[in-house]
């Protein structure tokens, strides 16, 4: 009875952390449902407990259903017929065992047939989803597209959408056009207001859109003639039962095999505007795909835990000269590093997610009255935290994957590049989460402002002061001049004062500060659990010193003049 | 039409991945060494249960089991499922019942239920592979019965007479019989669904009463006691020979025929070996012994 949530006890430490006690009593609202709904928690360590349980739920599924489907959903694959999307049979099954079990519209009210459950233990079923079928991932997970039209709909929408999302039934979000992919200010979709029938109708063309076929769209299209940028876009809401939007075809993939990506027709197709005209891409979207960022964190380190689990269990099958391989320094070298990738990734996502939790809870609560002066601070505190955190656990989670996943290969060696085992699977679902939802080099963008502006800085100053144990203040110590070395390559950039340079070194800090945030996170975990991270300290800590001393070296020698010879 | 859907369910020791302490040295199933589980064909039976619910909205499915108090699991993860409610037949006079003494015990307690369209269970539980105790209750009761069934087709509501596809040797045969009826599912039948979340956080803490009596024996409280008086569906019923009007003398060791003589601890032993080579000779020759000793065929 495979269990992807309780054969990796790390998930447990993660959902005990200390915060979730205020995430819960703002998620809850002091556990007021526990009169009204009878699944409602009575007190927080009854909230925690159910979250144990569904994860276990959760767990099982991905154990029992969706990792022995993952193979034959890679191959068979879904299928176009007639402008709609048929599912590989396996997706069908997965998905029918996630709707029964009710693990639809898991952050949704209970009032619209939601769970209530806070972002991190959804956050965590997605991480685990991920581990057995990243491509089924990313049909379940799209549900989290609820969270924006939950935010930015009205109540009517709200009455109408939500239940049938927590019924079961599937979402996309429609913005990637054949000219607007990274930039998508150049959108072009087209939305004209249809007078005589009170709606709007949506025509063009959307391209790499996941499932989409899905139930439910939010779309970004253009709804203000003559405009050009962002500021002429809003969100629609598509529901398929109106229909219009046909699939033309979907995309032959490297990976993910099983997430169906479309390329969608608009015929005219009725549509609804959801919040404010001209907001869709400034405010709608950039919240969709904060949310989008931390799934795709998510999935990457469940990928990093697969290609991890694949490369332990060979490493200590395989007999070479003799030995099991996993005995050779060069193979537990790689295992190693793998490790403590993931667990510094995944407490950097779960770091993040409780960030995300806290600002959103308020943020809902501000919906129902106002907030008092200390909510509010609190608010914009953990809102700015998460969005310095997000693309630095996008970003880097994507990148581990990808890395654990091609060290996974290597240590198959001949084995791994054959067909035949997990591993190639797993390295081209992986290759995606580095790509979408922003590329690597986008959450460098989107994170480089927190780099000039010391909020990473700041924090992990704060963390400085996080207590740790004894015995492990030498890593303290390391992990501080790390900081030193990072804050003085943001000066030396902030002073060479030159916009191109800036950019240019933009992924060095970057990667500088998420090395350093992701050695604090482990350190405060392995202070409060040696016996399960005390290992993945020590190995990160050397590696993160190494990657640091790299890009402090490059910096300090680089000059505005040297861009030109990396100019093309 | 709604249906009122009575589930058999047995508490078993998983003999399916038994390992060296599986057996105690006086060759009774050391169940300790073992871990409690639904007997998986009466999950797929519970499954065919939800299905008709799904189905006929208004059903209403009961879980029926006999055991210690532990067993009261079984009806936790029907509940966790989709069932409404459930008995729990527990009593020392229960105790070391063979298929008939259960199957009294079963279709006494059924009576007491009162009202039943479908009394649907596994084939046979792993723990003893008779196969017996469905047959045996659909006999008590006077109820037709429906073995090795796969699938519920559809149930007629005029006639009452419901249609079941049911598994046998090389195939499969479409059969027909009235309510109310007895079926037993096969193991080849759809699996269970899994655990529905907001079902588990209802039913999480639903207790019988020697569970209760087990967490409170050092000294210990309840936790969220106040809940089984405000909420009773949290509340497992436990019922007793009493409880059910039995027969003393039809219950337990005293209702049991079956009396075991002997155990013996059987290992395999290899014998004799045969060398084979790969020719077409040798393998025509090993197919022919094996056909003829049974062994394939």
């Amino acid at each position: 009875m495979a269990n992807y949530y309780s054969e990796v006890p790390e998930l447990k430490f993660h959902l005990n952390n200390p915060m979730m006690e205020r995430i819960c009593q703002l998620k809850e609202r002091d556990y007021r449902d526990k009169e009204e709904f009878d699944y409602a928690p009575q007190d927080y360590a009854d909230a925690m407990d159910s979250y144990d349980k569904v994860l276990e739920i959760t767990g099982e599924i991905t154990g029992e259903i969706i990792a022995p489907n993952a193979e034959g959903v890679d191959e068979e694959g879904p299928h176009c017929e007639n402008g709609r999307v048929r599912y590989a049979s396996g997706t069908t099954q997965n998905l029918d065992a996630m709707v029964k079990a009710g693990l639809n519209g898991m952050t949704m009210p209970r009032k619209y047939g939601g769970l209530n459950f806070p972002i991190t233990p959804y956050t965590m079923c997605a991480e685990v989803v991920a581990a057995a079928d990243a491509g089924f991932g990313n049909i379940w997970s799209l549900q989290d597209c609820i969270e924006t039209l939950y935010e930015f709909g009205n109540e009517d929408q709200h009455s109408r959408f939500i239940p049938r999302i927590c019924a079961g039934e599937t979402m996309s979000m429609d913005l990637t056009e054949p000219d607007a992919g990274s930039d998508l200010q150049s959108v072009m979709l087209k939305a004209t207001f249809d007078e005589e029938n009170n709606c709007w109708r949506l025509n063009g063309v959307k391209r790499f859109i996941t499932n989409g076929d899905a139930d439910l769209h939010l779309v970004l299209a253009r709804s203000e003639e003559g405009t050009k940028d962002g500021r002429g876009l809003s969100m629609f809401i598509y529901d398929k039962r109106d229909g219009g939007v046909d699939v033309r075809r979907i995309e032959n993939k490297l990976g993910i095999h099983g997430s169906p990506t479309c390329e969608l027709v608009y015929k005219n197709a009725k549509a609804e505007l959801c919040g404010d005209r001209k907001l869709g891409l400034i405010k709608y979207v950039m919240a969709l795909m904060n949310g989008a960022r931390l799934g795709i964190a998510a999935q990457s380190v469940g990928l990093s835990q697969a290609a991890y689990n694949e490369g332990l269990a060979y490493a200590k099958d395989r007999k070479q000269f003799g030995k099991a391989i996993i005995e050779f320094p060069a193979v537990y070298d790689m295992l190693a590093i793998m490790k403590a990738k993931l667990d510094a990734g995944r407490a950097l996502l779960y770091q993040t997610s409780r960030y995300v939790d806290i600002y959103k809870a308020l943020d809902d609560i501000a919906r129902e009255r106002k907030l008092t002066s200390e909510e509010r601070a609190e608010q914009k505190k953990y809102a700015k935290l998460a969005d310095a955190f997000t693309p630095l656990a996008k970003g880097m989670n994507s990148e581990y994957c990808n890395q654990n996943a091609y060290d996974c290969i290597q240590i198959h060696g001949g084995s791994g590049f054959m067909l035949e085992y997990a591993c190639q699977r797993i390295y081209r679902d992986a290759r995606i989460t580095s790509i979408y939802e922003g590329t690597t080099q986008l959450q460098t963008v989107a994170a480089i402002r927190y780099v000039t502006n010391g909020s990473y800085l700041a924090t992990l100053k704060d963390y400085e002061l996080m207590p740790i144990l004894p015995e492990y203040e030498g890593y303290m110590n390391r992990i501080k001049e790390m900081t030193n070395k990072f804050a003085a390559c943001s000066n030396a950039v902030k002073e060479m004062n030159d916009q191109e340079t800036l950019d240019f070194l933009a992924r060095r800090l970057y990667e500088m500060a998420a090395v350093n945030v992701m050695s604090h996170l482990l350190l405060q975990d392995a202070t409060k659990a040696p016996e399960m991270f005390a290992k993945s300290l020590e190995v990160y800590v050397n590696y993160a010193e190494s990657e640091v001393e790299k890009h402090f070296n490059f910096i300090r020698k680089f000059n505005t003049e040297k861009l030109d010879n990396y100019r093309k | 039409m709604s249906l009122k859907i009575v589930v058999l369910a047995k508490q078993v020791p998983d003999t399916r991945n038994v390992g060296k302490d599986a057996m105690t040295a006086e060759g009774t199933v050391n169940r300790a060494a073992l871990p409690a589980i639904f007997n998986p064909e009466d999950l797929n039976a519970l499954e065919q249960a939800l299905r008709l619910k799904d189905a006929h909205p208004g059903s209403t499915i009961t879980i029926l089991t006999m055991g210690p108090g532990r067993a009261a699991e079984v009806i936790r993860e029907g509940l966790f499922r989709g069932a409404d409610n459930g008995y729990l037949l527990t009593d020392r006079a229960f105790a070391g019942a063979d298929t008939l003494a259960t199957s009294y015990a079963l279709a006494t307690a059924i009576k007491k239920i009162g009202e039943y369209d479908i009394i649907i269970g596994g084939r046979q539980a792993i723990d003893g592979d008779t196969a017996q105790v469905g047959p045996q209750v659909a006999e008590k009761l006077g109820l037709t019965q429906i073995t090795y069934a796969e699938e519920i087709l559809n149930i007629n509501e005029e006639t009452k007479r419901i249609t079941v596809k049911r598994h046998i040797d090389g195939g499969v045969e479409t059969v027909e019989g009235p309510l109310p009826i007895v079926i037993t599912v096969n193991g080849s039948a759809a699996p269970c669904r899994p655990r529905n979340a907001k079902l588990v956080m209802k039913y999480k803490r639903a207790l019988g009463a020697q569970e209760k009596v087990a967490i409170t024996k050092d000294g210990a409280t309840l936790p969220y006691a106040e809940q089984y008086e405000k909420l009773p569906y949290l509340n497992i019923t436990e019922w007793s020979v009493a409880d059910v009007d039995g027969d003393l003398k039809q219950c337990g060791l005293s209702g049991s025929p079956t009396k075991v003589k002997a155990i013996q601890n059987i290992s395999f032993q290899a014998k004799e070996s045969k060398t084979l080579t790969g020719s077409d000779k040798d393998i025509e020759g090993l197919i022919v012994e094996l056909l003829e000793n049974h062994t394939i065929g």
